[in-house]
């Protein structure tokens, strides 16, 4: 074959190559700037007990996880098992956000669905969603002992995420 | 009366996507300069939910709360660089519509005048070659007598 045939041909091949790369990306996971940054605070009323606040602050210390909810959200019930068994196993406090919703709404749906979370905190305004980068609901937040965000999961967390990432991040945090 | 409830209905009819309008064009800005800034800069940040629209344009609730966002921050003072900053504090550079120019970004910019040169190197090459075989070397003395042949031949096959 003659070399000016190969030209083209090397081309077509790097053109494949990318859009090959480019069929199993995600468009809509765009990558967080907050990863390695501290996690914004907030000081927001619990859902299940309103004199009550809570924000980052409290957590310090500990390894902890941020879940972003709401009554309304569809793909937050493909999820939801998950998160009820990892509130079980006790691995890691998880602590609810709960964005945009009515409070009766969400606190029936927890009652329906099961309650993984050591507390919720209620979002009425999507305020703190936004300043956390919320654009989508479910998504979760690891933040560190020394409050900084380490990984964030949009949308579900499946099965694979929570094996292969999500738990094996907790466990190295916390003996750090 | 019938024929006033027609048309009342017709009216309704018509005026319906009027009340769809004034549901989002609530004004929030008291002043106009302030109003039409807000514009602008929703008009330069894309809406994360759906990606192909930008804030102004679109009506994700998340839309409707970066707007509120850039509402209240120019009410506050804040100026459009830092409006901007705020959004891509959160969002990162997908925010923007123009991306900035950084590493990360180079081949993106400078994309379109690197395959300007590119194609104007092929072109270039290609009406070399050309000229090359347009100024083919004169046939040798027996090259002549051969094609002189064939020529006479043809013409001969042609005429029998």
């Amino acid at each position: 074959m003659s070399k000016k045939l190969l030209i083209p041909l090397g081309i077509f091949v790097v053109l494949c190559a990318f859009l090959l790369v480019g069929l199993w990306r995600d468009p809509r996971e765009v990558p967080s700037p907050l990863i390695g940054k501290p996690a914004p605070p907030f000081n927001l009323t619990q859902l299940h007990e309103p004199a009550k606040s809570l924000g980052p602050a409290d957590l310090k210390g500990q390894v902890w996880l941020l879940n972003v909810w709401a009554s309304w959200c569809v793909s937050c019930r493909e999820e939801h098992p998950l998160l009820v068994e990892l509130g079980k196993s006790k691995v890691v406090p998880i602590v609810g956000l709960n964005y945009k919703d009515e409070t009766v709404a969400g606190k029936r749906w927890l009652a329906q669905n099961g309650d993984p979370y050591n507390v919720s905190v209620v979002d009425r305004d999507g305020r703190v969603g936004i300043d956390w980068g919320v654009y989508g609901v479910p998504e979760t937040f690891v933040v560190d002992k020394a409050g900084t965000i380490r990984y964030k999961q949009i949308g579900p967390i499946t099965a694979e995420a929570l094996e292969k990432k999500i738990l094996p991040l907790i466990r190295e945090l916390q003996k750090s | 009366m019938r024929r006033l409830a027609l048309l009342l209905l017709i009216a309704v009819i018509a005026l319906s996507p009027l009340a769809v309008l004034a549901a989002d064009a609530v004004p929030t800005d008291k002043d106009s300069v302030a109003a039409s800034r807000a514009v602008k800069l929703s008009e330069k940040l894309r809406c994360l939910v759906c990606q192909n629209q930008t804030i102004a344009d679109s009506n994700a609730e998340l839309a409707q709360d970066l707007r509120r966002q850039i509402h209240e921050q120019i009410a506050a003072g804040r100026s459009d660089d830092e409006i901007v900053d705020y959004m891509v504090a959160r969002y990162g550079d997908f925010v923007l519509y123009q991306p900035p120019v950084k590493p990360t970004t180079v081949l993106l910019w400078a994309g379109p005048a690197l395959l300007l040169l590119l194609g104007v190197f092929g072109l270039f090459r290609i009406l070399r070659g050309r000229r090359a075989e347009a100024e083919a070397p004169p046939l040798t003395a027996e090259e002549h007598e051969r094609a002189t042949r064939l020529l006479a031949g043809e013409k001969g096959k042609d005429l029998s």
